[in-house]
């Protein structure tokens, strides 16, 4: 019997119809756990580096985390990875909710899509019955819409449902999979959905899921309970409310808006409003989310609420979370009824909050600079509010200028031209980030930019205080009861980091523990990333229930698979390096590891380039990025070897040839 | 026959659908609790405590299993409130031929909440302990009732049965009864 993992893939090809259950080897769990680290080693060994987003042989996954569906508070994500059409990379976007739950409970891992669909089909997996249905009278519905006129349609009122709106049909680059209250965004992995022809994923499952050592697992289990209800009543002191407690930033939860508008750029992540939030301002946005949002909700099986359904006025109901609140608001220069407005055209159309905005901001920055005239806006209307609802509805329609914005605007600024590329400014890897633009280099910040290959900071960023406090008495106490960190040493790093004087950014924390500090915070997301953790009670917050320590246990109780703090470090090592080699064989390199230019005022070249070098060979890479021959045989990935050596990547000299054919060939 | 006053404990979960976030923990706990071995798998379809959720209806209404019945209601009832339509038969606990909620999934067999009646003693039901929101509170409090037999709706209901069945019929399954106790 396996535990905590069905033990069963489900292998959908869309092209010739056919349907499989097949056993997964457990030797792979215990190597690559689940979810993301699974799902790369099937990356890696089916999808080659020719292979474009939107061929019949990319892959589409969609994974459970180890421990999804086990009583593990917050453990219910899914974990989407295929190629992405915008950075032409790997893209593995998460989503909460409760499909993955689901999924397990029917008997599978993953559902793992190859191939294409000529027609617009649905997924409907019935525990032991899977199939593929027509769904053309689906066609061009809204996200939200489709999973309830399925649930409708299969009279399953609590079958979950995984679909693409209008901008997945249409393979907006920046197109999302929604679920009910949560989505997977990045990437435009909906794109790559809309692009196989799948519209939606329905999934009940009425079966046992189990654990190897259930005493074992509830005592875990109910210490993180215990443990949350000790954080919901303490946070933390001397941070911003968002960093002071656990769960998603609790943006549905709070009216403090001043560190977002003030600090955050507005437009095309452009303007800082530094007295923007004014007495009458809070005043009126209290107002607005008090009068919208019905009810503060939650994925499967976590207390934390970080959701909330929002009814705006004249328009339908939808779920929210996060910062997705202010995106639109902030790029339209506009408030936050319109920013909640809009949301709900946006999450129907299935739409990327992060990117979307940015792309519509880009564009009109371009029109009032003369790159884009009047001619490429036929109909737009004067208003501002009113320009964002055209744009979104040009682009996710694919519709004259919408087809060139439809690619985000990395691609869209090449195909303009005339200088629009300048404009394009605010991406990693060819991806729209968060708009912050700062002042002074942080490098550990740096390093998670440069080198974070799931390429959105929130999923890189946490663990380790974002500031260093400012007197020693509230450094001591913070570093008291901070059992998570995984040596002693990280609270030295704290108690002797500074505001400024010597031991300040951006040279304390010195190189070396730059390293180790971005190296546990994108420890802790890889991990979440496999086991189907949230971030928001793992790897984001500060003095998160889950840390290196229980982690293990979790895994072992749960699965009876023996693992430990080094074996776990080791597995994690092992697919986080996996994840890279598979971009690396896709032509990704150095000149690619790199945060927009202009992300802070005062740079530093040369302690940019010692941060990158050091980090670079702390993880094992050489000076390239390229995983060496060393620590590739360490982790027992020879295959990859072998490939690298096959193609050159690496010679048996561990001698990087100088020609950058396959970095070329991302630019294309 | 006069009837005798005794105490008993009334257990009482007060449901605050307003704090329902609608996670489902109390289903997940709940079918983990009663797995054989405790814990040792989970199905929130097996669970004792369903929730209705209707996310963008606002509908969140966590369900006790009662009692099994054979036979479905006449008549069945559905419910507006606060302009929010429940689904038919919503509130009702009972496990019964009309639906699928209350059963196990597999034999069918029905499903009954125990309030987590076990040994060791459980200090509340799983499932509010799990609800650390607070939709779902445990009470408890001590009533003296009389019990006492009331005679005459035997005596109404054994009439009409004779009257349906022929009263002989009625003996002949009485005799048989009490045969079959004897052996």
């Amino acid at each position: 019997m396996r535990y905590a993992e069905t033990g069963y893939n489900l292998e959908i090809d869309l092209t010739h119809k056919s349907i499989e259950r097949v056993v997964t080897d457990t030797l792979e769990t215990e190597l690559y756990l689940g979810g993301l680290g699974t799902s790369a080693k099937i990356l890696w060994d089916r999808v080659q580096p020719e292979v474009e987003a939107f061929s019949p042989d990319n892959l589409l996954i969609f994974a459970t985390g180890l421990l999804c569906g086990t009583p593990a508070t917050g453990c219910n994500r899914t974990i989407v990875s295929t190629i992405s059409p915008q950075t032409k990379l790997m893209a593995f976007s998460m989503m909460g909710g409760f499909w993955a739950p689901e999924l397990k409970y029917a008997g599978y891992d993953k559902v793992i899509l190859r191939g294409k669909s000529t027609k617009l089909v649905y997924l409907w997996i019935n525990n032991d019955k899977v199939e593929i249905r027509d769904a053309s009278h689906l066609k061009g519905k809204g996200a939200v819409e489709t999973a309830e006129l399925l649930r409708r349609e299969l009279k399953e009122p609590e079958a979950q449902v995984a679909a693409i709106g209008l901008a997945g049909e249409n393979r907006v680059y920046f197109a999302s999979i929604e679920q009910g209250r949560s989505s997977a965004s990045r990437g435009g992995i909906g794109a790559v959905m809309g692009d196989k022809g799948v519209k939606a994923i329905v999934v009940r499952g009425t079966k046992d899921l189990n654990i190897a050592r259930p005493d074992e697992f509830m005592e875990l289990s109910n210490e993180v309970l215990k443990y949350i209800k000790f954080r919901n009543e303490n946070p933390i002191p001397g941070v911003m409310p968002i960093l002071a407690g656990l769960g998603s930033p609790q943006e549905m939860k709070i009216h403090d808006e001043k560190w977002h508008t003030e600090n955050f750029m507005w437009g095309n992540s452009r303007v800082r409003r530094k007295d923007f939030w004014t007495e009458e301002i809070a005043k009126q946005w209290a107002q607005t989310l008090d009068s919208m949002r019905t009810r503060l909700i939650s994925c499967f099986n976590c207390p934390m609420t970080c959701g909330a359904t929002i009814s705006p006025p004249g328009r339908p109901t939808y779920m929210m979370k996060c910062f997705s609140k202010l995106t639109y608001t902030m790029a339209a220069f506009s408030d936050l009824e319109f920013g909640l407005g809009i949301a709900q055209s946006a999450t129907e159309y299935g739409v990327d909050a992060f990117s979307t905005p940015q792309v519509m901001a880009f564009a009109l920055e371009l029109y009032e600079n003369g790159i884009l005239t009047d001619d490429d806006f036929p109909g737009m209307p004067s208003d501002n509010e009113g320009r964002f609802y055209w744009l979104l509805d040009r682009i996710v329609r694919r519709e004259g200028i919408g087809n060139i914005l439809a690619n985000g605007t990395y691609w869209a600024a090449k195909e303009i031209g005339k200088g629009a590329e300048e404009y394009a400014h605010n991406n990693i890897k060819k991806h729209e980030q968060l708009p912050l633009k700062l002042s002074m280099l942080n490098p550990i910040y740096f390093l998670m930019y440069a080198t974070g290959e799931k390429i959105n900071i929130t999923q890189i960023e946490g663990q380790f205080p974002q500031a260093p406090y400012s007197t020693r008495e509230e450094k001591e106490a913070f570093v008291k009861d901070w059992f998570q960190v995984p040596d002693e040493k990280f609270k030295q790093y704290f108690l002797d980091w500074e505001p400024r004087g010597e031991k300040s950014m951006p040279f304390y924390p010195t190189i070396e523990m730059c390293c180790d500090i971005v190296d546990w915070q994108e420890k802790m997301h890889y991990i979440d990333d496999a086991l189907g953790m949230c971030s928001g009670l793992s790897s984001f917050p500060l003095k998160p229930p889950y840390h290196i320590h229980n982690f293990p246990k979790f895994i072992s109780a749960g699965t009876g698979i023996d693992m430990d703090e080094a074996k776990l470090t080791q597995a994690v090592k092992r697919y986080r390096t996996l994840v890279r080699a598979f971009n690396i064989r896709r032509g990704m390199r150095r000149k690619d590891e790199k945060p927009p230019e202009n992300h802070w005022k005062k740079r530093f070249p040369e302690l940019e380039k010692d941060l990158l070098d050091a980090y670079y060979k702390f993880k094992g890479w050489n000076n390239e990025g390229i995983p060496t021959k060393e620590s590739l045989h360490e982790l027992g990935l020879d295959y990859v070897i072998e490939d690298f050596q096959q193609r050159r990547i690496l010679t048996d000299l561990d001698h990087v040839p100088s020609e950058e054919t396959s970095a070329k060939e991302m630019d294309k | 026959m006069q009837g005798e006053k005794k105490k008993k404990i009334v257990k009482t979960i007060r449901i605050d659908v307003d704090k329902c976030n609608g996670c489902r923990a109390c289903e997940m706990i709940c079918s983990a609790f009663h797995a054989t071995p405790k814990y040792s798998s989970n199905n929130p379809a097996r669970s004792r405590i369903r929730l209705i959720r209707y996310s963008l209806r606002d509908i969140y209404l966590p369900v006790y299993a009662g009692e099994y019945t054979v036979a479905e209601c006449a008549g069945r009832d559905k419910y507006m409130i606060d302009g929010k339509e429940y689904d038919e038969c919503a509130f009702c606990r009972a496990s019964c031929p009309s639906r699928d909620v209350f059963k196990e999934p597999d034999s069918g067999l029905p499903l009954k909440c125990d309030m987590c009646e076990s040994d060791p003693t459980q200090e509340k039901p799983l499932c509010v302990q799990w609800c650390i929101n607070d939709a779902l509170i445990y009470e408890e409090r001590e009533e003296e009732t009389e019990e006492e037999v009331n005679k005459e709706e035997l005596v109404i209901g054994l009439e009409s049965l004779a009257n349906k069945y022929g009263l002989h019929k009625i003996m002949d399954i009485v005799a048989r009864m009490s045969e079959s106790k004897k052996g």
